[in-house]
């Protein structure tokens, strides 16, 4: 998702022609969409360079507690004296890494299990989206907390994986009914009629036709595993040594942070959580309105307050 | 009525399947919470009562996996959860009875309130659309977007604490006892305010992105342009014809998070300290408590299931054409 995320991002100035060029990824086009993939390729950036960048080791202990923000700890310093601001980019990865990573996994399992589901029909079809009701139904975070907490000295990809592997049901259950209804359309029959293979008519006449509800399943996905990871980080079910946002809330509630007026301790960590989640939702509704036209804001089209005027583009 | 009954099976295989999830995770714990809890006591426990902790906590060696299974069930039928670690030698089903109640109160009146005020939002963001209504999708975008547990902690900070008018955590004064009295209810509803006051800030943009893109979606339809042409006032076009048709992905989304109430505000709980279910988790995962995770999972699940056995129940009475389905 980066890579497309750091095309568009670059193609904002060239407006309409690279809109055009880039056909296959033509939903990330609408200015929601390219505020949030902007957002997201600045924190992409920042994980993969907030290691040499950040200040201070984030775990290096020096002998200013708990400071407030200043000129040589810029977001204040922890009750060890560790820099807030060098622990939130070096955790920024983590953060990526899981949001990537299970929404990887989820996607390519929803996909899987989604689009088979609902191109199969009879038994097979039917088993595949029992499973995923299945899913669906269990509630993922109760679980995902009771298997990351059982499972013994639990790393960041572990934790990415349980969460992929357990959020996947709804993709898959979005994917399936809209599978359905592209089955029956004509141009698959035409494609059944001239002898096309399954995996073939699956591969080339349906996924791309899948393509903006995949990416606003994957989205989705990405938003819920980024604030699952950082909740399980702060009720500290995160055995792992590695510094991410969740870890250093998980600090501050422990240190008591805000009973003593350490406001940095917290606030930086939460914004950037919020914005990160804000971004993904921007691309999820930039992806929505290019579904569904209807969506867009703006009431330019009504006059008055008959909406007559507006048959046209129906 | 055979949509139902098909529901209905569905909602037992799920039961079922869940029930057996919960079978079998203690079971592949690496590590022996009996023997944990043992050295917690500093022997004080003789070896023929580990050997009966060991049946009871389902860790019994010398059956086979299948029929601890079966056993287990019988043993589900019986409503028997099994004895909590924590609180020994408390049944899990009584620790459960004690924070249902404190959970269901306060996250059902809130998820009630969200859904109201959300659907009500909605219907006016999606109604008028551009100038000021724009706006509250951003905003109410963002405050979802704030994680949960980070607002509640603000929150604290804010307006509990040293001259705040709020306390802080818990579920009522410890001064009082749980009963009908004003004291304990006064109580209780000031310790409730801050809690429900965040779920509801960041729950309810849910409900107005999904009824605003439903209202936005049907006031295209033909029969809202015919309510406009017939002279219809405004009001009524919105309440009766476009909000009415658009408001039925956000019940059966409705009956669905009645589900969440069980599980869905652990942050809630353990940032507040309430005395409810996932606060119970929460305790049970610092402690080690198998029998009381399975309990609240199995619990949580179940009301997730019965939920959604409502919502299609509310779908099949709204929405005639499940009904000519089946």
């Amino acid at each position: 998702m980066a890579v497309p995320a750091a095309d568009v991002a670059a193609a904002v100035p060239v407006e309409e022609p690279a809109g055009k060029r880039r056909q296959a990824f033509r939903f990330l086009a609408t200015g929601k969409a390219i505020t949030g993939l902007v957002i997201i390729g600045v924190l992409v950036v920042l994980s993969v360079i907030g290691e040499w960048i950040a200040p201070y080791d984030p775990s290096a202990r020096s002998s200013d507690l708990l400071e407030g923000p200043s000129g040589r700890h810029w977001l204040g310093t922890t009750h060890l004296g560790q820099d807030i601001l060098s622990q939130l980019l070096v955790g920024t990865r983590s953060v990526m890494v899981v949001g990537l990573v299970s929404g990887l996994v989820a996607t390519i399992l929803a996909v899987v299990i989604g689009v088979t589901s609902g191109y199969l029909s009879g038994l097979g079809g039917e088993g595949l989206s029992a499973v995923s009701n299945v899913f669906l139904v269990i509630p993922a975070l109760p679980l995902i907390v009771i298997i990351a907490s059982i499972v013994p000295e639990v790393s960041t990809l572990g934790i990415a994986l349980i969460i992929g592997c357990t959020s996947w049901a709804w993709g898959a259950r979005v994917l399936r009914a809209q599978t359905l209804s592209l089955r029956r359309r004509d141009y698959v029959e035409a494609a059944r009629a001239t002898g096309e293979s399954t995996w073939r008519i699956i591969g080339v006449e349906i996924l791309p036709n899948l393509t903006a509800v995949i990416a606003s399943s994957f989205v989705g996905t990405v938003i819920f595993a980024v604030l699952s990871e950082i909740t399980l980080a702060f009720i500290g079910v995160s055995g792992g040594a590695e510094w991410n946002w969740g870890t250093i809330l998980f600090w501050a509630q422990s240190q008591q942070a805000l009973d003593q007026g350490a406001w940095w301790w917290f606030v930086p960590a939460g914004l950037a959580i919020a914005i990160l989640g804000t971004s993904l939702s921007l691309v999820n509704f930039g992806i929505d309105e290019f579904v569904n036209p209807r969506l867009r804001t703006g009431g330019r089209m009504r006059a008055g307050f008959t909406p007559v005027v507006r048959g046209g583009d129906r | 009525m055979s949509y139902l009954l098909r529901r209905i099976g569905f909602y037992l295989f799920t039961a079922w399947a869940a029930i057996t999830i919960n079978f079998f995770i203690p079971r592949a714990i690496p590590g022996d919470p009996v023997q944990s809890m043992v050295n917690r006591a500093q022997g004080q426990i003789d070896s023929n009562a580990i050997h009966s902790l060991y049946v009871l906590f389902g860790m019994d060696t010398d059956q086979s996996i299948f029929s601890q299974y079966f056993e287990y069930l019988g043993q589900l039928l019986r409503g028997d959860l099994g004895l909590s670690f924590t609180f020994f030698p408390t049944p899990v089903s009584e620790v459960l009875g004690d924070s249902l109640p404190w959970t269901i109160a306060l996250v059902g009146l809130t998820t009630i309130v969200s859904f109201v005020l959300g659907t009500g939002l909605g219907v006016l963001v999606g109604w008028r659309r551009g100038g000021w209504a724009d706006l509250v999708l951003p905003v109410t975008t963002f405050l979802s977007s704030i994680p949960y547990f980070w607002l509640g902690l603000i929150a604290i900070t804010l307006f509990a604490g040293d001259g705040g008018a709020f306390p802080s955590s818990g579920g009522y004064d410890p001064g009082v006892t749980p009963s009908f009295t004003w004291d304990f209810i006064s109580s209780a509803v000031l310790h409730s305010v801050l809690p429900a006051v965040t779920i509801l800030i960041t729950s309810m943009s849910g409900w107005i992105m999904s009824m605003r893109n439903m209202m936005v979606t049907v006031s295209q339809e033909d029969y809202i342009t015919v309510a406009h042409a017939k002279g219809l006032s405004e009001r009524r076009v919105m309440v009766s014809y476009a909000a009415r048709n658009a408001l039925l992905p956000n019940v059966s989304g409705f009956a669905m998070s009645l589900g969440l109430i069980v599980g869905g505000t652990l942050l809630m709980e353990i940032v507040f300290s309430y005395p409810g279910v996932g606060y119970e988790l929460f305790q049970a995962l610092g402690a080690k408590d198998y029998p009381l995770m399975q309990g609240i999972f199995l619990v949580i699940t179940l009301s997730v299931l019965v939920a959604n056995l409502l919502a299609d129940v509310a779908y099949l009475a709204l929405d005639p054409r499940t009904r000519r389905e089946g």
